[in-house]
């Protein structure tokens, strides 16, 4: 009863906060964040409320673990079902702004013109997809690999749901034009106050949990989730240093200036890319590939090699944003060099994760599961090619500004993140709801193909274009006079965008062939299907030779 | 010198010097003598179990 009447309280105290935060706004988009909060607050007060039922308090809305003796997967789970309904989300969003680069006419003002709906897809995609992944799939791994349940279960729950919230705060401050303009980076001051809050408890949640493991040594997975959580703290910390301009108004003001202030926000940029998009995914390659080819990793030293080599190399990269501009030469060729040097530990990693399949290559053709996380190193090694390619300042003069960086960045993150991540949902879905395998092993076979040829679609077109439009820039006549408006080179790059736009319905159809897949699998349903591959036995002909009869 | 000359001199000297030592060291740990056993079990411990999921 006490407890009850205690989060009760919590709740209620949280809706008058925000209730006067309300009153007292500054501005309209900080008046639309109190009333999400404070609706989630009223929502919750009557949950608390409602299901209050002194003989099974357990059955609480935050279902409290069942004891130490089983995994605690429910976090793991909503992370699961968070991870599909976001990537939906997201991809849809990045549908609709490629349309919007072909129909300028759907450009809706105010909210759903470009401005506003591209940080909302690229933060959907890479915080909300990608982060709820992360968040899931390190829950996971943590207790399997330590042999032990979370520490701080409440915690932990608070992690998963703070973290929704901040995904609700960002995506709808986007659309109501509350941003501070950094790539990445765009929730304001008191939304980024509040994923520091949101982290750290992540922080001591995985912490925790690896401190009172079972398992004497850490497996590497859990180094390169440590990692992840650590950088991006301290990333996001030194990255939004800001001045509100009041403190109940949404705008405010960066603590660093000019050129220092470019360079921070690539710091943070370019190691977004490398510690959450990179280093936490591979702790999932690192553990699901292994569990998935039921063959241990290839060599297990080059993954530390690759661990100390991605840690100390990729934090320097950053100024290869800023080629050619005011940030000093010396820390543009600093950011090109090591962006060069990250080659090999990039390769290390992808050769490593492919050769655990070593003496199991036939999986590929049977398993759909590892033919996905087979594609998605292949695009890990191809956008780590890519990347340090465009980092040389020649080709970077070339390519910088254009398309082809857009083509990069998807052939990434669709390729590597994506497909590394609908393998790991394939994985745990079935696993975390005790179900004999995902409703369909053909739809996930559809989903790789329809997903593989959307992006094939996507680079394929983003390649040409940012080569016609780098080329088409830089074009001069024999009077010295640019050749080429701008507006000219947007028409020929019009049958491009269309291509890109039907590479994103490919792969956000591959998406809804994933959570239709997924529903049914939750729901308990098996299709009817026949099998990916059959044993191929004729019974009739299965016979030795008879000895012809004596005469 | 002004300190961001001094803090300069120190990374361009005993900061990359100290930082190139230590992580040379770290990606050899692994190959030190005795450790391809642990190496071995590390990479197995994960499949040991067969209970997954619930």
């Amino acid at each position: 009863m006490e407890a009850v009447l205690g989060r009760a309280g919590l709740w209620f105290v949280i809706m008058f906060l925000a209730l006067a935060a309300y009153v007292g706004a500054q501005d309209a988009g900080f008046a639309a964040h109190a009333v999400v909060v404070g609706v989630i607050a009223f929502a919750f007060l009557c949950v608390t409320v409602m299901r209050y039922d002194p003989l099974a308090r357990a059955q609480s809305m935050f279902r409290m673990p069942p004891g130490p003796s089983r995994y605690d997967d429910d976090v793991v789970r909503w992370g699961v079902i968070a991870t599909v309904f976001w990537g939906m989300a997201g991809f849809l969003a990045g549908v609709a702004i490629a349309l919007q680069m072909v129909f300028p006419a759907l450009n809706i003002e105010p909210w759903l013109n470009f401005g506003r709906l591209r940080p909302l897809h690229t933060s959907a995609v890479i915080f909300a997809f990608g982060g709820n992944a992360l968040l899931a799939t390190s829950f996971y791994v943590v207790q399997r690999t330590c042999r032990t349940t979370l520490a701080f279960p409440s915690l932990a729950r608070f992690v998963f749901w703070g973290y929704q919230l901040f995904i609700v705060l960002a995506a709808s401050g986007y659309l109501l034009g509350v941003t501070q303009s950094k790539e990445y980076a765009e929730p304001e001051w008191y939304v980024d106050i509040w994923l520091t809050i949101v982290w750290v408890a992540y922080f001591i949640v995985f912490v925790g949990t690896i401190v009172r493991r079972h398992e004497p040594h850490i497996y590497v997975a859990n180094w390169f989730y440590l990692a992840f959580i650590i950088t991006i703290a301290m990333l996001h910390i030194v990255n939004n240093l800001a001045i509100p301009v009041s403190f109940l108004g949404s705008r405010s003001y960066s603590a660093f200036g000019g050129v220092q202030d470019a360079l921070t926000q690539w710091w943070y940029g370019h190691n977004a890319v490398g510690f959450f998009l990179t280093a936490g995914f591979l702790a999932m390659m690192y553990y699901f590939v292994p569990k998935q080819a039921e063959r241990p990793v290839y060599s297990y030293r080059l993954s530390i090699i690759h661990f100390w080599s991605l840690i100390f190399l990729y934090i320097w990269a950053g100024p290869h944003h800023l080629h050619y501009t005011a940030l000093p030469d010396w820390a543009q060729t600093l950011g090109m060099v090591f962006s060069i040097i990250l080659w090999m530990p990039s390769w290390g990693g992808m050769i490593n994760g492919l050769m655990t399949l070593n003496g199991a290559w036939d999986k590929v053709r049977t398993d759909p599961i590892i033919r996905m996380m087979v594609m998605s190193l292949a695009f890990y090694g191809m956008s780590t090619f890519e990347g340090p390619v465009m980092s040389i300042k020649a080709v970077n003069s070339l390519s910088h500004y254009t398309d082809w960086t857009i083509g990069h960045v998807h052939s990434g993150a669709l390729g590597w993140n994506g497909m590394i991540t609908f393998a790991c949902v394939y994985f745990l879905v079935p696993r975390l709801w005790g179900r004999e395998r995902m409703y369909s092993m053909r739809m996930i076979n559809w989903h790789f193909w329809l997903a593989t040829l959307g992006i094939v679609f996507y680079a394929a077109s983003m390649w040409v274009a940012g080569l016609t439009q780098g080329l088409m820039w830089r074009e001069y006549d024999a009077n010295g006079y640019l050749v080429n408006s701008f507006v000219d080179t947007v028409a020929a790059l019009k049958p491009m965008f269309a291509a890109r736009a039907f590479g994103g319905i490919l792969y956000l159809a591959g998406g809804v062939l994933l959570t239709y897949n997924v529903w049914m699998t939750i729901a308990g349903h098996l299709r009817d299907e026949a099998p990916m591959t059959d044993a191929k036995h004729n019974r009739a002909a299965d016979r030795p030779i008879t000895a012809a009869p004596a005469e | 010198m002004t300190d961001y000359e001094t803090l300069r001199q120190f990374a361009d000297s005993f900061g990359l010097l100290v930082m190139a030592i230590i992580f040379l060291a770290l990606c050899a740990w692994p190959f030190r003598p005795g450790a391809n056993e642990r190496n071995r079990h590390a990479a197995n411990s994960i499949l040991e179990d067969h209970e997954d999921g619930e």
